[in-house]
């Protein structure tokens, strides 16, 4: 059983606040505690142990000693934890990923954290680490390198405000998060785990992954698997980022996002590869799967929220969250199949967007500025991968990737705007001549046969298998000049209702027993 | 420590890139197309420090090869890749404009700005029946019977063409041709979930058999 450190209790010495200046060599009594003891946690492989501090220890000592300065230097803790060369890696990215969080990295240092990842991914793909470490940690890893690697993308292409030196660093260290270098790094962790080839072979009962959360209970280590596999989401990720929406899912292709896994052992995680499923889904028009997932998961958050309130990824949770209901909206906006919302989702979903989504029905400017406002709300953070030039004259361009995918979405909605219109219409009438529905919408007939071939094209789906599905919820056929639409009641969830009621009534009854027994 | 480490990604970078310029290549020569060489069209636009300095032949290859992958959105993914800037030149917009025609049903339109653009497109063979196909498709989602002067403007063919291009349709894609005194000849076209809603499987009232494990120990 492990003795709890003391330093818990320790207060901040006078003197030592942040902001009388930071200096990197000095090592407050609760850092030395904590490295000791997270050090030896992690010889003795105490998953749990190493969870709760890094978890809950780091947490509370960075609150109150390092708020808005970073933790002392590695070389100024690697005496007390015999210099170990992985652990500083472990310690060095801690330390990055706390300046983020609280601070503003400079260039030097971003260089720096490209480099330590650099270093530890490599000790990792040389298959030398033999720890055991929570799956929280190791998400993270996967998840603060892709953000740095956004990060970083976004502060190159702010080339205006650059000083010389700056631009120098750049030059100098032109390799560091370059888009290759991080993609390679992702496909690596993939590869040498073979993390793919053991999740096939699990379906098969010939190895255990899911069953043991990724740990490995046999004296190994689960630290490459685990990379390796949440890598996968990494690169779901990167790809999403970059616009390629087509590789995103197929590196997320091992994964069954229709089960639970190790993807959901981390709330961030799951959140992180079903907002970026969807997302993709989205803009490959494959409406009804993005629906499908975002009410899944905002459900799941609705029901799961309260229990990491205390948690530091709490505030992300919260964001994405937000994120996803404005994306189901504009889902639904487009493909409008209200019976795959769950009721708690739907009636969330009306309080937030009700109002603006009746609006983006319309299709006109009004609507546009909606969808315009709601994509630009949720979409990634794209990025434009590539180096900037130097030669020409300085101008940001950090922005052109969110406005080319944000133009293209426009397009898209616009292309569909006279869907809005037919709908209206097919909604009243079980059969109408064609030359009369073109009377009533003001249209010839040539042009009325292209709208409703439209109405077909965008409405039925074309999988990566090349499988139609249609994501109609009202449709038709035309029988020469004559539209017989096709009557779709909105399923009454019987089911789902004698369901619950059974439940309750049982729920009910056993507390009556309980007053008798009384 | 870092130096060594970036010099020996950089190495790897330096490779990839050579060989990606001899990927892409070699992929647009060889049919038929594939969407997996939305990677290969990613990496090729990522390395291109100066994106005018894109091979606009190579893209317009990859751009004509996804928009005859229509009715899949693979036209949109290849657009979602390549910078704004490069969106712009004459040759990409034309495709654009050719895209949205046939992403919007306007076979007519399509058909007179392709002829026009017959330099842009002849570089790929087979893209008038991939466009055909696709017109077919649509056709068939949207009608049981359709009149074939509709046919006809939707693939561009007329006269003994159209006669052909209908018998083989009648003997091998499951067509029928039903004559009328009054319509001309109408084209019956397959039954499919798509065009005859009684084939539609329903699915809407089923219950997910793990809530009904829910309740089965109250059953008893």
């Amino acid at each position: 059983m492990a003795v709890t450190p003391s330093y818990e209790a320790e207060q901040p010495a006078a003197g030592e606040s942040a902001s009388t200046g930071y200096d990197p060599n000095y090592v407050p009594d609760s850092v030395k505690s904590f490295v000791v003891h997270m050090y030896r946690h992690i010889r003795e492989k105490n998953v749990y142990e190493i969870h709760q501090m890094y978890e809950t220890s780091f947490q509370s000592i960075s609150e109150r000693l390092f708020k808005d300065s970073p933790w002392p230097s590695v070389d100024a803790v690697a005496s007390y934890v015999d210099n170990d060369h992985v652990f500083c890696l472990l310690y060095r990215e801690m330390w990055y990923r706390h300046l983020y969080a609280r601070l503003s990295p400079t260039p030097k240092q971003r260089i720096d954290s490209w480099d330590n990842y650099c270093s530890l991914f490599q000790v990792v793909l040389h298959g030398v680490v033999n720890m055991q470490l929570p799956n929280q940690w190791l998400w993270d890893m996967v998840d603060e390198f892709v953000y740095q690697f956004q990060s970083f993308c976004q502060y190159r292409a702010k080339m205006k405000s650059k000083t010389e030196q700056e631009i120098a660093l750049l030059r100098q260290y032109d390799q560091a998060w370059n888009v290759y270098g991080v993609l390679n790094f992702l496909q690596a962790l993939v590869e040498k785990s073979m993390i793919i080839q053991i999740l096939e072979q699990e379906k098969e009962g010939l190895e255990q992954f899911t069953a043991t959360d990724g740990y490995d209970y046999s004296g190994g280590s689960n630290v490459l698997k685990v990379l390796g596999y949440f890598s996968m989401i990494g690169l779901l990720r990167v790809h999403c980022l970059l616009g390629d929406y087509h590789t995103a899912l197929k590196c997320i292709v091992p994964i069954d996002i229709t089960q639970q896994g190790v993807y959901t052992s981390v709330i961030g995680s799951h959140i992180t590869t079903i907002y970026h499923y969807g997302f993709a889904n989205l803009m490959l028009r494959r409406y009804v799967e993005a629906i499908r997932e975002f009410n899944k998961i905002l459900l799941y958050i609705f029901k799961t929220k309260q229990y990491h309130q205390k948690s530091p990824q709490y505030e992300q949770i919260l964001k994405k969250n937000e994120q996803m209901y404005a994306l189901l909206a504009v889902s639904l906006s487009l493909c409008p199949q209200v019976k795959l919302v769950e009721e708690t989702v739907n009636s969330q979903l009306r309080e937030k967007y009700g109002e603006k989504m009746s609006r983006m029905q319309g299709y006109d400017d009004d609507a546009f500025t909606l969808y315009d406002e709601l994509f630009s709300y949720a979409c990634p953070k794209f990025i434009t991968p590539s180096s900037p030039s130097y030669e020409e004259t300085l101008v940001n361009y950090n922005q052109d990737a969110y406005r080319l995918q944000l133009k293209l979405f426009l397009y898209e909605v616009k292309q569909q705007q006279l869907l809005s219109g037919v709908r209206t219409f097919l909604k009243v009438y079980s059969t109408i001549s064609l030359g009369k529905l073109a009377a009533y919408m003001e249209v010839d007939e040539p042009t009325l046969r292209t709208i409703l071939m439209t109405y077909k094209h965008k409405t039925h789906s074309v999988d990566s298998d090349g499988k139609i599905t249609s994501n109609a919820d009202l449709d038709f056929y035309v029988d020469d000049d004559m539209i017989h639409v096709t009557e779709s009641k909105p399923a009454k969830r019987y089911g789902d209702y004698f369901m619950r009621q059974i439940v309750k009534l049982e729920g009910i009854m056993t507390d009556i027993d309980r007053i008798k027994l009384e | 420590m870092g130096r060594e480490i970036t010099n020996s990604a950089a190495a790897a970078n330096q490779k990839q890139q050579s060989t990606t310029s001899y990927t892409v290549e070699q992929l647009v020569a060889v049919n038929p197309y594939n969407p997996d060489i939305l990677p290969d069209l990613e990496n090729y636009v990522n390395e291109q420090v100066e994106p005018d300095r894109m091979s606009t032949k190579i893209v317009a290859r990859i751009l004509i090869k996804a928009l005859m992958a229509i009715p899949a959105p693979d036209f949109s993914l290849c657009l979602f890749l390549i910078p704004e800037r490069v969106q712009m030149e004459e040759q990409f917009k034309t495709l654009i404009v050719l895209s949205h025609y046939l992403e919007t049903a306007r076979f007519r339109q399509f058909w007179d700005e392709a002829a026009k653009s017959r330099h842009i497109l002849e570089v790929v063979p087979g893209f008038e029946q991939a466009i055909q196909a696709y017109a077919v498709h649509v056709l068939s989602l949207t009608y049981q019977k359709v009149a074939r002067s509709v046919l006809a403007e939707s693939i561009n063919i007329e006269g003994p063409a159209l006669d052909k291009f209908v018998e083989h349709h009648v003997a091998n894609s499951g067509w029928a041709i039903e004559k009328s005194q009054t319509k001309g000849q109408l084209i019956i076209l397959p039954p499919t979930e798509f065009n005859h809603p009684e084939l539609k499987k329903s699915a809407s009232d089923g219950i997910a058999f793990e809530n009904i494990t829910r309740i089965l120990p109250i059953l008893g």
